[in-house]
């Protein structure tokens, strides 16, 4: 069984080290008194869902949206107004979430979806501002200042998110399952169809496949993702604000995704990891640090296209199938 | 109920924003249509362009001398930036080029919070354009901002006389429809580019320094440009400058009468407490309904310059 | 006599002042290569381009299996079994030969909305695109990344992907066309492996080829069918010498 070749193949091995290392952050944070880093982690996981969650479009299907952001607002906007409302019921959460986001994302899919290449690239971004638009004009919940508020999704009584230590696991256990779910729909017959239609979509739509519907579905499972990883977003900061849906914010997640190595599933954690704790290093070295950033971007995108995966040297992709599996 | 003189304001306004938003997507979409390439570094040569025109300002107090300086000057930052990072992209896709010029923009924009701070700058407009011109009885509008919807006429006029009727407007037209084409034909493609690039880059500074008066001018102030811009190219159609001209009057029209307008308009047909609570949110979002709607039936734009 | 799988009766199309197809009949038997030859712009990729429902004629009906499919669009008639092959070759660049083939299986098969299955592991789907990849001669290559194969072996596997459609007849365009001579002569064992299993209406200018594979030929010029028979009565007959040879073509 592909995803647990856990150790069989050289990605296996990246990904079973990395997240055992992660889990092994707490521990090591608590040892040290420095509990900062288990927050910080927890962030950096929260943006590796993300990350993985746009991958399913844009590395797996071909379509580079650049307005994921908004859902990660959504996502954290359904959670922070549930709370706000007296809603702590972390079931109730979640189904909100992903009907929600779900649904915007089947919309706003809809539409898009109608467009290709730089078109596409271009309206996800306008309806990514529209949504932003709408929080910064919800001046009742603070419009461009957001609003904080005090409270966690209860999923459990003996489950308590306002444990630090507690929510990283659980967001690790989060993490761990969105993966798993990448690894099986990437060798699903969903995934090969959307692969398929990624390598030449004029070809699958001649052999009869209907390729918009396939498109839209696997935007909206993108869309749910990315939603979840706000909702936790908000559990993290006790904040929601239109900033997360700002388009810069969609900008950062490509990039993530793009660093960590788009054409495979594990990439994006690599790449979330990789460019929050390049954001912290340089933020802390000083005020100026997009200075330094960009720059270190426009290097990436020419040089280091293919990630980091790649740069590991990992043989062969799990997407689409490669030289290698029969 | 609503008042005539506000109308014509609004009207205006929304011409005056309309047009220097023309001014900026013109370039933006020929560079676009002709080199295929997405640049989101275009509202930093307008902010550039701005900064410039600022500080030149306050060293000689004259706005004319500011404008002689900084379009040169901004000209010459565009170029730079062509040859340091644009050339590599033309061959590369759509997203490596979002992403490369993504990075330009983080680093321009903190580039000049460096040189000049965090605090926006100011720009006076021209003495011999300060004032108000009185349309009608008891309609004041002010001279400065006529000026630009002036200017833009003025414009769009030019870039219609370059693209109708000189050579290199014929080599835009050719190349916006159909690049391989014109390459095939011997053109000396790296000229065309500069030259196309060179005039995107003087028309957004423009745009910069003439509204740098009215706005204030502050790291960051091209990317809320820039998104109208895309909205405007997505409507009128990528390569067409004739399309931008159209579209971005659309959008300059909808976007300031319809906040100026929606709410109050709201409010008469539904509870206040909503209508204030969802005006200016739905009024945001107005551009952006205009331009999914214009999608859904045209997805390739008003007048789309490709064949097809 | 059995009834013809493909019958086309006096079928026209017209460019304008253009006659691209001038009055054709024709009646395509079922188990045989038919081949369709003619000096260039004859028309035949016009008319192989009306049978597979790319272009609509002016004039004329076609039938399948003793169906009218005149009105109907392409991917209907692929759904019936009359499948065209590209003249430009449209393979998965970034697939392997057999992800390529199970795809097209796939498709066939019906909808791909399953999330959870390993598709490499369902044996309803590799075997038979290893099926066909062993039909086509590619089976060796199965691994290999179709971006890396040469432009024979993608002929080859598109054949492949045609035949995934479980076809009652393929229209072949040109299937020779810009290979060497050993593509050549593996894509005519390739189509002689086929002879019988599927029926084939074959568009070449390969004139070796034609004669060892065709079993009725039929010459189009000026968009006109001048003649139909046996590839021995084509061979011998004088108006098709005059076509390709001009006036006083031998005794």
């Amino acid at each position: 069984m592909a995803p647990l070749d856990l150790l069989k193949t050289r990605e296996g091995l990246v990904r079973t080290v990395f997240m055992a290392a992660l889990a092994l952050v707490p521990l090591v944070a608590y040892a040290a008194s420095e509990l900062f880093y288990v927050e910080f982690a927890t962030r950096i996981m929260i943006f590796a869902i993300a990350a993985v969650g746009l991958n399913f479009i844009l590395g797996f299907g071909g379509m580079v949206s650049f307005g994921h952001a908004a859902f990660i607002g959504l996502g954290a906007y359904v959670v922070g107004l549930a709370i706000y409302y007296g809603v702590y019921d972390g079931f109730v959460h979640l189904a909100l979430v992903v009907v929600i986001c779900g649904l915007a994302a089947f919309l706003i899919g809809a539409v898009c979806l109608r467009t290709s290449g730089l078109y596409f690239i271009m309206i996800t971004l306008a309806f990514a501002q529209l949504l932003f638009f709408v929080g910064v004009g919800l001046r009742q919940y603070g419009g461009d200042d957001g609003f904080t508020f005090r409270g966690h999704s209860t999923f459990a009584t003996w489950l308590d998110l306002r444990n630090s230590i507690t929510f990283f696991y659980v967001v690790w256990g989060v993490l761990a399952a969105t993966l798993f779910f990448a690894y099986r729909f990437v060798r699903s017959r969903f995934g090969m169809a959307l692969s398929g239609i990624r390598s030449n979509e004029h070809r699958m739509r001649a052999i009869g496949l209907p390729t918009y519907r396939y498109k839209l579905v696997a935007f909206a499972i993108s869309g749910v993702i990315c939603g979840v990883a706000g909702a936790l977003l908000a559990n993290l900061t006790q904040f929601v604000s239109p900033e997360y849906m700002h388009w810069t914010r969609s900008g950062e997640l490509l990039v993530m995704v793009i660093m960590g190595g788009i054409s495979s599933v594990f990439g994006p954690v690599l790449g979330a990891t990789l460019y929050l704790v390049l954001e912290e290093l340089l933020s802390s070295a000083t005020e100026h640090w997009q200075f330094l950033f960009g720059p270190i971007l426009i290097l990436v995108v020419l040089f280091a296209k293919k990630g980091l995966m790649s740069a590991l040297k990992i043989a062969g992709l799990s997407i689409g199938g490669r030289a290698g599996h029969g | 109920m609503i008042n005539p003189t506000l109308v014509l304001v609004q009207t205006l306004n929304g011409l005056q924003f309309g047009m220097m938003l023309f001014l900026f997507a013109a370039g933006l979409t020929l560079v676009l249509g002709i080199m295929n390439l997405v640049n989101l570094a275009h509202g930093s040569l307008y902010m550039l362009g701005a900064y410039f025109a600022a500080t030149v300002e306050q060293w000689t107090g004259s706005f004319l001398l500011s404008l002689l300086i900084a379009l040169p000057v901004t000209f010459v930052a565009g170029v730079v930036i062509e040859l340091a990072v644009l050339r590599t992209l033309y061959i590369r896709d759509h997203l490596d080029q979002v992403l490369a010029t993504f990075g330009v923009i983080l680093f321009l924009n903190e580039a000049v919070r460096i040189v000049w701070g965090a605090t926006p700058l100011y720009m006076s407009a021209p003495a011999f354009l300060s004032g108000n011109v009185a349309l009608a009885s008891g309609i004041n509008y002010p001279l400065y901002r006529l000026s630009l919807i002036l200017l833009g006429l003025v414009v769009a006029f030019l870039l219609y006389l370059l693209v109708a009727k000189t050579k290199l407007g014929m080599l835009i037209r050719a190349g916006a429809a159909n690049r391989e084409m014109v390459e095939v034909l011997g053109v000396d493609i790296r000229l065309l580019f500069t030259a196309v690039f060179g005039l995107g880059a003087v028309l957004a500074a423009v745009a910069g320094i003439m509204l740098g008066p009215i706005l204030s001018v502050e790291s960051g102030m091209g990317d809320g440009v820039l998104i109208l811009a895309l909205v405007v190219i997505v409507i009128g159609g990528i390569g067409s400058i004739r399309g931008s001209f159209v579209a971005a009057i659309v959008v300059g029209l909808v976007d300031t009468v319809g906040r100026a307008f929606l709410p109050g308009f709201l409010a008469t047909i539904m509870p206040h407490t909503i209508a204030s609570a969802v005006g200016p949110a739905l009024a945001s979002m107005l551009i952006y309904i205009v331009m999914a709607v214009v999608l859904f039936f045209r997805p390739q734009g008003l007048f789309p310059a490709r064949g097809g | 006599m059995a009834e013809s799988l493909l019958t086309i009766e006096n079928l026209t199309k017209r460019f304008g002042a253009l006659v691209a197809t001038d009055g054709v009949s024709l009646a395509i038997e079922p188990g045989e290569v038919h081949a369709m030859i003619g000096p260039n712009g004859a028309g035949k990729t016009t008319l192989v381009r009306q049978i597979s429902g790319e272009l609509r004629p002016n004039g004329g009906r076609i039938f399948f299996e003793g169906r009218e499919i005149t009105p109907l669009p392409t991917h209907r008639r692929t759904h019936l079994g009359l499948v065209r092959s590209f003249q430009i070759t449209s393979i998965f660049p970034d697939l392997s030969a057999l992800d390529n083939v199970a795809l097209a299986v796939q498709v066939h098969q019906g909808h791909s909305f399953h999330f959870w299955r390993d598709a490499r592991e369902e044996r309803c789907l590799r075997a038979p695109a290893r099926a066909m990849l062993e039909q086509v001669g590619l089976i060796a290559r199965a691994a290999v990344t179709a971006a890396d194969m040469s432009h024979g072996e993608h002929r080859q596997l598109e054949i492949a992907m045609a035949l995934a459609s479980e076809p009652k007849m393929l229209l072949l365009d040109e299937p020779m066309a810009g290979m060497g001579p050993d593509e050549s002569q593996r894509m005519v064992e390739l189509l002689r492996g086929l002879k019988g299993k599927v029926t084939i209406l074959l568009v070449e200018h390969d004139m070796d080829a034609v004669f060892v594979l065709a079993d009725r030929i039929t010459v189009l010029v000026y968009g006109r069918a001048i003649a139909t028979g046996r590839p021995e009565e084509i061979r011998a007959n004088k108006e098709v010498r005059r076509a390709y040879l001009g006036d006083g073509g031998g005794g």
